[in-house]
């Protein structure tokens, strides 16, 4: 273990700009919008009084706001760019074109629903809808893990077996707004976890290159190395985790991190924040008997499958919180993770749980329930396979 | 002549074998000359040196490094803006193939 | 960098640094960027959006350019020009330039955005627009900068309707109104006017415009060899005019004698053939107004 970080009473959004201050980034370009904004003003407060080296763009969109962090990596900076919702669907056009450019750019999303109706709150509509950009997504539960997984994106996207740009995704208010004691590292050992980005994806006064080309007959092979290197991902997180844990001693779980499920009879998959609620009801049920168990599916890109279909082997009952809805099926996740399931001799009874759109509350209540049905499949009782928390479609 | 070479390219074998990301520049693998209908002749004896033509072509294939000027005919599209713009009419179309017939 | 003014062909490197590209043959577009890597020297970054020239010079692995460069996203030129040039800096790059191509639609509609917030940062960067008039990658249809009584396919020209009915959008103008230091007009006509443009727009420490009329034989409708000429004779005839805009004035740059015959450069263009006298003349009475205004309020 290297230095002792320093405990701070900060907000998701802080733990973020802090991480990025962490981090150096030598170009920032965002726009505003809530709840992702208290990020870009403490950046734009560490720019002016120097604690940051960097320069800050004051784009007039979203759409450039990632241009320019383009462009910026095009010659070879580390960048970052933070948006949420509506923001992040303004700039979808990038989000494939940075990613097919194999550059590192590191994003932080503020989870947000997507009007209309306008609301305000979060749920997984923004950043689910973007799944097949070609970006690496990870889901955060708290403020610390937003932190820490700032500064693990620069290692993990910026490896040169890796060149994926990274999204890192935290509930809106729940997170971006709450106020938590976080441990904040020391630079030095940040400044050792994660050294300067030096890469050969660059143009060059010296060696002149391109980059954003078009490639018409051999599209399909440069598309597929993207996903060969997709697929090196989670070996590269378990590797860049455990170097983290050395320095600064809190790990995550890699792609998903499990609770209680070795011998969970009924198992629930969540995402994000609400894995904390769901975790409490795990341990009041357990204290009563109940085989429950919980695993926080932590990245959705590259997608969990073995681990999941791992998981799956081991229970009788799977749900899926999805905090989204692909109007006309299912929840994302579900379908995602369904297909993993797929592949399994005998699956578990999977039930689709959709809850929390527009940031509608899910109690510890409603999150017993939940629970409940699941042991009652479990036990073998039919019903249906989608079904909504706190809500009725009908 | 100073004009970019033409190399053979030869396909990656395999997917790890592409670029991940930047591309080399300044090499070309193919000639644009197939496109033409009509070649560019300069006429050396009545070329006055002007650089008209030179700072027209659309195609930058007019090298003017040499004693006279140069027409690089693997990438000149036959489009006849500099003959057009000659004012002298040093420079004559001629059908492709086929000598000596000018437009 | 050791900047000197190009007037001349005599001034200009005989190094290509756009090269081998698929642009139409007489392509105004173009020489328009050949001529300007050409001023602009080795140490450039290009970024072109989506358009004919970048859509014929990135063909992996037939790259037409012997300079660091990249497409950038259609709507984005301005700001990922400002994220190279912020990049740059913050790398301690020096003695370099960095320049976007785009075209009309590029520039006027989708990218204005874009455009407008590039200069309100002021990044030291050289934005081109390559005026062809049309959106001509997509197959020739109507943008902001189509002028008027243009036939193209999404205005076809018919009994009730005659072709293009807006008004070319002043972009010259709205570029100015941001308080500019540099923006400029050209024509390929006139290329050593258009030279001498993107010399001083390489010497200007922030961002500038050069807005280089570029005739596209294929969608204008004219024999390939003409596009110079006729990048001069809209000039000539008062259609396009050379202007700068420079410390806060507009200066005319060169103002013919007499028009040439408007009629004459329309008639030489299959877009505006179906024209009849009374939309010459409405296009007359337009280039008469505007001159009105620029002997009025321009340093001429
Ligand atoms: C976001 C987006 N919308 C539309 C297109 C399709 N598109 C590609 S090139 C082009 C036309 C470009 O026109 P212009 O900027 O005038 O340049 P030109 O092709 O005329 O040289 C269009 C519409 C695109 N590439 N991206
Ligand atoms: S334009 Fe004509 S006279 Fe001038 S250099 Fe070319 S060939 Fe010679
Ligand atoms: S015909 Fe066209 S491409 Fe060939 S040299 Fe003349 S101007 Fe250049
Ligand atoms: S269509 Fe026009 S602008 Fe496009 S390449 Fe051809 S001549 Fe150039």
């Amino acid at each position: 273990m290297g230095m002792p970080g320093r405990k701070v009473f900060i907000s998701g959004d802080e733990a973020v700009a802090e991480a990025v201050r962490l981090a150096r980034p030598n170009v920032i370009s965002a726009y505003p919008i809530t709840p992702q904004t208290v990020t870009v003003e403490r950046i734009s407060e560490f720019v002016e009084d120097g604690s940051l080296k960097a320069e800050y763009l004051h784009v007039e969109s979203e759409h450039s706001a990632m241009s320019a962090a383009l462009g910026a990596a095009a010659v070879g900076a580390r960048t970052f760019t933070a948006t949420s919702s509506q923001g992040l669907l303004y700039m979808a056009e990038t989000l494939p074109y940075v990613s097919g450019a194999r550059f590192p750019i590191v994003m932080m999303n503020a989870n947000r629903t997507l009007a209309t109706p306008w609301a305000l709150l979060s749920d997984h509509r923004d950043s689910l809808s973007q799944l097949d950009s070609g970006w690496i997504q990870v889901y955060c539960e708290n403020a610390q893990e937003a932190m820490d997984m700032i500064i693990q994106a620069y290692r993990i996207a910026e490896d040169p077996r890796v060149m994926t740009p990274f999204m890192v995704n935290l509930d809106g208010f729940i997170l971006t707004h709450t106020y938590e004691m976080v441990d904040l590292p020391a630079q030095e050992n940040v400044d050792r976890f994660l050294p300067p980005y030096r890469t050969a994806n660059r143009m060059d006064l010296d060696d002149p290159k391109t980059v954003c080309y078009a490639a018409l007959d051999d599209y399909m092979e440069f598309h597929l190395k993207q996903e060969l290197d997709m697929r090196k991902v989670p070996g590269v997180i378990e590797e860049v985790e455990l170097e983290f844990k050395g320095i600064f001693g809190r790990s995550y779980g890699g792609l998903v991190e499990k609770y209680c499920c070795e011998d969970a009879e009924a198992v629930l998959m969540t995402l994000g924040s609400v894995t904390g609620t769901a975790r409490a009801v795990v341990d009041a049920m357990r204290m009563e008997g109940k085989m429950v168990g919980l695993a926080k599916i932590r990245f959705m890109r590259p997608f969990p499958a073995a681990e999941i279909a791992g998981i799956a082997g081991n229970t009788k009952a799977m749900g899926i919180l999805d905090r989204d809805l692909s109007v006309g099926y299912e929840g994302i996740v579900f379908t995602n993770a369904r297909s993993a399931v797929c592949e399994i001799e005998s699956p578990p009874r999977m039930i689709n749980f959709i809850g929390g759109l527009g940031g509608r509350n899910i109690s510890k209540e409603d999150m017993r329930q939940i629970f409940d049905q699941l042991m009652q499949a479990a036990r073998g009782e039919q019903g249906e396979r989608v079904r909504f928390v706190n809500a009725r479609c009908e | 002549m100073e004009r970019p070479l033409v190399v053979k390219f030869k396909r990656p074998d395999s997917i790890r074998d592409y670029p991940c990301g930047a591309f080399r520049v300044g090499t070309l693998v193919q000639e644009n000359s197939g496109w033409r209908v009509f070649r560019p002749v300069i006429d050396t004896g009545k070329c006055i040196k002007c650089l008209r033509c030179f700072l027209v072509c659309p195609d930058g294939v007019i090298d003017k490094s040499g004693e006279d000027l140069e027409i690089d005919y693997r990438f000149c599209k036959g489009c006849g803006v500099c003959a057009y713009e000659c004012k002298v009419g040093a420079i004559v179309m001629m059908r492709e193939g086929d000598d000596g017939n000018a437009r | 960098m050791d900047e000197k003014m190009v007037t001349n062909a005599g001034d200009l490197t005989n190094t290509e640094f756009f090269y081998g590209h698929r642009a139409c043959a007489g392509c105004g577009g173009s020489l328009a960027l050949r001529l300007a890597m050409k001023v602009l020297g080795p140490r450039i970054f290009v970024a072109i959006p989506a358009n004919c020239m970048s859509a014929t010079s990135f063909l992996y692995p037939q790259v037409s350019f012997s300079v660091n460069a990249m497409i950038s996203p259609f709507p984005a030129t301005g700001a990922v020009l400002s994220g190279i040039e912020a990049g740059a800096r913050a790398l301690g790059i020096r003695d370099h330039h960095v320049v976007g191509f785009a075209g009309d639609g590029g520039t006027a509609d989708i990218g204005i955005q874009a455009l407008s917030g590039a200069i309100d940062r002021g990044d030291r960067i050289i934005y081109v627009c390559y005026d062809n008039e049309a959106y001509m990658n997509t197959g020739i249809q109507k943008s902001g900068l189509t002028p008027y009584g243009s036939r193209t396919t999404t205005t076809p020209a018919g009994k009730n309707i005659p072709g293009a009915v807006g008004r070319k959008k002043d972009m010259f103008g709205i570029v100015a109104a941001h308080g500019i230091k540099y923006a400029a007009t050209a024509s390929i006509g006139y290329p050593e006017d258009y030279l001498r443009k993107i010399s001083k727009a390489a010497m200007c420490k922030t961002t500038s415009y050069i807005h280089v009329l570029a005739p596209c034989s294929t969608g204008w409708g004219f024999p390939a060899e003409e596009t110079v000429d006729i990048g001069r004779e809209a000039v000539d005839c008062g259609l396009w005019y050379l202007a700068e805009y420079e410390k806060g004035d507009f200066i005319l740059n060169r103002k013919p004698k007499e028009f040439s015959s408007i009629s004459e450069y329309l008639k030489r263009q299959a877009r505006f053939r179906h024209l009849g006298e009374k939309e010459i003349e409405e296009i007359t009475v337009g280039r008469d107004e505007k001159w009105k205004k620029i002997m009025k309020n321009w340093r001429v």
